[in-house]
């Protein structure tokens, strides 16, 4: 086990073109790294140069203390999970678990003991003398895993390993990987493009935006105090809303009426025209169902509805609103980057499932005013992040790591390790 | 598929079946036909006999054509060896390195590989003859070899390339060397694709006859398609036709059992499994 760290990492392709764009980065030992963002971010990129399978152009890449840049991927000693699975077809499950300690030579009754250990923790005991062909998508899976945890690696890398399994399936692995890591302890790097593994998995979440760190830090800081637009509207699933706002004393004007910022918030924007009010679906809520007692902690407006999906535990409506050319096709941008089309302006908003607000009707909404953020529509940045709270939440996830580490060097113990 | 249409497919298929097989079978029947029966326009020899295979076997002609099933053999097999080994390494580097003048080769290879080989058969003739190569193993070893090498790198890289990547990335993490990730991953894997060359490898060598002429004049190296072409009958008024039915018959039956055995490695889908499909 060990520690990774990068400094300054660059990694340019033959046309120059930076896939990777100086990336300094600490996972401390027996982390669980999350590497998140679009399509063509670079985070594939960071872990294979990370397992040594791609060159890097410049920077440091320490593992364990050591600076492994010029190390072949086989000296560096560290397991990885690709995301077809990469499983040996014409070796049985058991060769393709022990194929690691057959290269190191490991002893036969050794290898015996600790593929058989491996196979207990993923419950592969009756497979094991079949072929990977024979094997269904979740069990190919595991025995993937099984390669990766059969020795004694200092890492775990998986390259969006769930991406290929349904998703019923990709809930239970998803438990099951978090499980696995906590138990053995390993640090571990993990890249998808999927925030619900991000945020479930992840002790910290590294969000990348061509080649370059937006932010790292504990899902919940990520959630609740995003640095930028980009971070804001990738994390959360419906995304943040951004409306156009402007500002007028302590007041913002919106499409949605006006907000109240307190005077923290309003220092913080001072001074500028036009703005971009990012706010999360849950802080709508249907007017007629809110307590008295909340109303005067944010604002009323009336909207018309445009569609309502009802999910049974959950409803969401969804309420155009006009903005002005130069927000929409920045926002259109932003959400072209975040993979997503979106073709008009409009908020998702989060209402209670018992709500029965109609489709195409006008209707009241109340907004929780509280926690909106307030962002610079031209450089993205967020203007009201309140970083102490947001180190306090990370510091807090960190704890809770730390705790669980010691739990489980104090109970369980790592595969193979007599 | 209904019932009638059924039925026409298998009618086809016996048609195709009969048409291509039919002239096989009639060698067949040639090669038991007696001397006088041949000339008979029957299918079926009125008399079943072994003469010929006992000329060719034991008898006169056997001087001839032992010696050159054994050249035969040996040439074919060590060509095929060379040309599965050379081209295993050249397929492999095109499939997976990107360097200066990789379409260069592969498009020599290709030019090679249409290049008539009659039109270089009489300048080898004559430098053979210079350096001592003529009428030997190795002279015939080398010709081969450049006729079989274009067309076992373009089969061999094209399987190389059906093998995902990943697989030799994942060799690589798990602590191999590119040489132990290369022979203990991607030869298992590319084995059908090495034994479909061997065997197209195999049948170029075995059945040229442009150079086994020209190049040899003895059997310490002249191949079976050559010494055919020299058999003669019991006078020169008799066409050796039976003796070379028979002959003919002796040397498909290393193809068909060769074809036979390897069959099952030559279905590609081994790869199956490997990744998420």
């Amino acid at each position: 086990m060990a520690s990774i760290e990068m400094r300054h990492i660059v990694k340019q392709y033959g046309d120059g073109f930076p896939a990777v764009n100086d990336v300094s980065l600490d996972i401390a030992d027996g982390e669980f790294m999350i590497l998140v963002g679009p399509s063509g971010c670079g985070k594939s990129t960071l872990l294979r140069m990370i397992v040594g399978l791609e060159d890097i152009t410049s920077g440091d890449m320490i593992i364990g203390g050591v600076r492994v840049n010029d190390k072949a991927p086989r000296d560096r000693n560290l397991s990885m999970v690709f995301q077809n699975y990469a499983l040996y077809p014409h070796m049985t499950v058991f060769e393709n678990i022990a194929f690691p300690l057959r290269l190191a030579k490991t002893p036969d009754d050794e290898v015996r003991r600790r593929v058989n250990e491996a196979a207990d923790v993923l419950e592969l005991h009756e497979h094991l003398e079949r072929k990977p062909a024979n094997l269904s998508g979740g069990q190919r899976q595991r025995v993937a895993m099984g390669r990766a945890i059969v020795r004694q690696a200092e890492a775990f890398l998986f390259d969006e390993p769930l991406s290929n399994l349904d998703a019923k399936l990709r809930g239970q692995m998803r438990t099951e990987i978090s499980r696995l890591q906590r138990r053995l302890g390993i640090t571990t790097v993990y890249v998808t493009h999927d925030q619900t593994e991000a945020m479930t998995l992840g002790d910290r979440v590294c969000v990348l935006r061509k080649g370059k760190i937006q932010q790292v830090a504990s899902p919940r800081e990520l959630y609740e105090q995003p640095v930028n637009l980009f971070v804001a509207g990738f994390i959360g699933s419906p995304p943040m809303n951004f409306l156009p706002a402007t500002l007028q004393g302590n007041r913002l004007e919106t499409p949605f009426g006006h907000i109240d910022l307190d005077e923290k918030r309003a220092a913080a924007v001072k001074g500028r025209e036009l703005l971009l009010v990012g706010i999360r679906p849950e802080y709508f809520e249907d007017a007629s169902l809110v307590d008295e007692a909340k109303r005067p902690l944010g604002s009323m407006f009336r909207a018309r509805v445009d569609v309502t999906e009802w999910l049974g535990d959950s409803q969401y409506a969804y309420i155009p609103y006009e903005a002005p050319e130069a927000i929409t096709t920045q926002l259109r941008d932003l959400s072209r980057e975040l993979d997503s089309e979106e073709l008009r302006t409009q908020a998702i908003v989060s209402i209670d499932s018992t709500s029965r607000i109609r489709e195409g009707r006008e209707a009241e909404f109340w907004l929780d005013s509280r926690k909106v953020h307030v962002f610079d529509p031209t450089t993205g940045e967020n203007l009201t992040r309140d970083a102490e709270a947001g180190a306090e939440l990370t510091r807090m996830a960190n704890q809770d790591r730390v705790d669980q580490v010691e739990d489980a060097k104090a109970g369980a113990r790592t595969v193979g390790a007599a | 598929m209904s019932r009638r249409e059924r039925t026409w497919w298998i009618v086809g298929g016996i048609v195709i079946v009969i048409y291509c097989l039919f002239p096989i079978a009639w060698i067949i029947s040639l090669s038991f036909k007696p001397p006088p029966d041949i000339a008979n326009g029957q299918f079926l020899p009125s008399s079943f006999s072994w003469e010929n295979y006992q000329l060719i076997l034991t008898g006169a002609a056997s001087d001839l054509f032992l010696p050159a099933l054994r050249n035969s053999f040996g040439i074919c097999l060590i060509a095929t060896f060379i040309s599965c080994i050379l081209s295993m390494f050249a397929a492999y580097a095109i499939a997976r390195l990107d360097f200066p003048g990789k379409k260069l080769i592969l498009s020599a290879a290709l030019a090679v590989a249409i290049f008539p080989v009659i039109s270089i058969v009489t300048p080898l003739f004559n430098l053979w003859r210079q350096i001592g190569l003529y009428d030997t193993w190795l002279g015939l070893i080398i010709p081969y070899l450049s006729l079989t090498l274009p067309i076992s790198i373009w089969t061999m890289s094209a399987f190389f390339r059906e093998i995902p990547w990943e697989m030799e990335q994942a060799a690589q993490v798990d602590g191999a060397t590119t040489w132990q990730a290369f022979r203990k991953v991607i030869v298992p894997l590319a084995a059908p694709g090495v034994f479909t060359t061997a065997i197209i490898a195999f049948f170029i060598a075995w059945n040229d006859f442009a150079y086994g002429i020209s190049l040899t004049s003895t059997s310490a190296a002249r191949p079976v398609p050559a010494a055919l072409g020299l058999f003669t009958g019991a006078s020169q008024f008799v066409s050796p036709t039976g003796s070379i039915a028979a002959a003919a018959v002796i040397v498909t039956i290393p193809v068909v059992v060769l074809v036979l055995i390897f069959q099952r490695r030559i279905v590609a889908g081994l790869t199956n499994g490997a990744v998420k499909g």
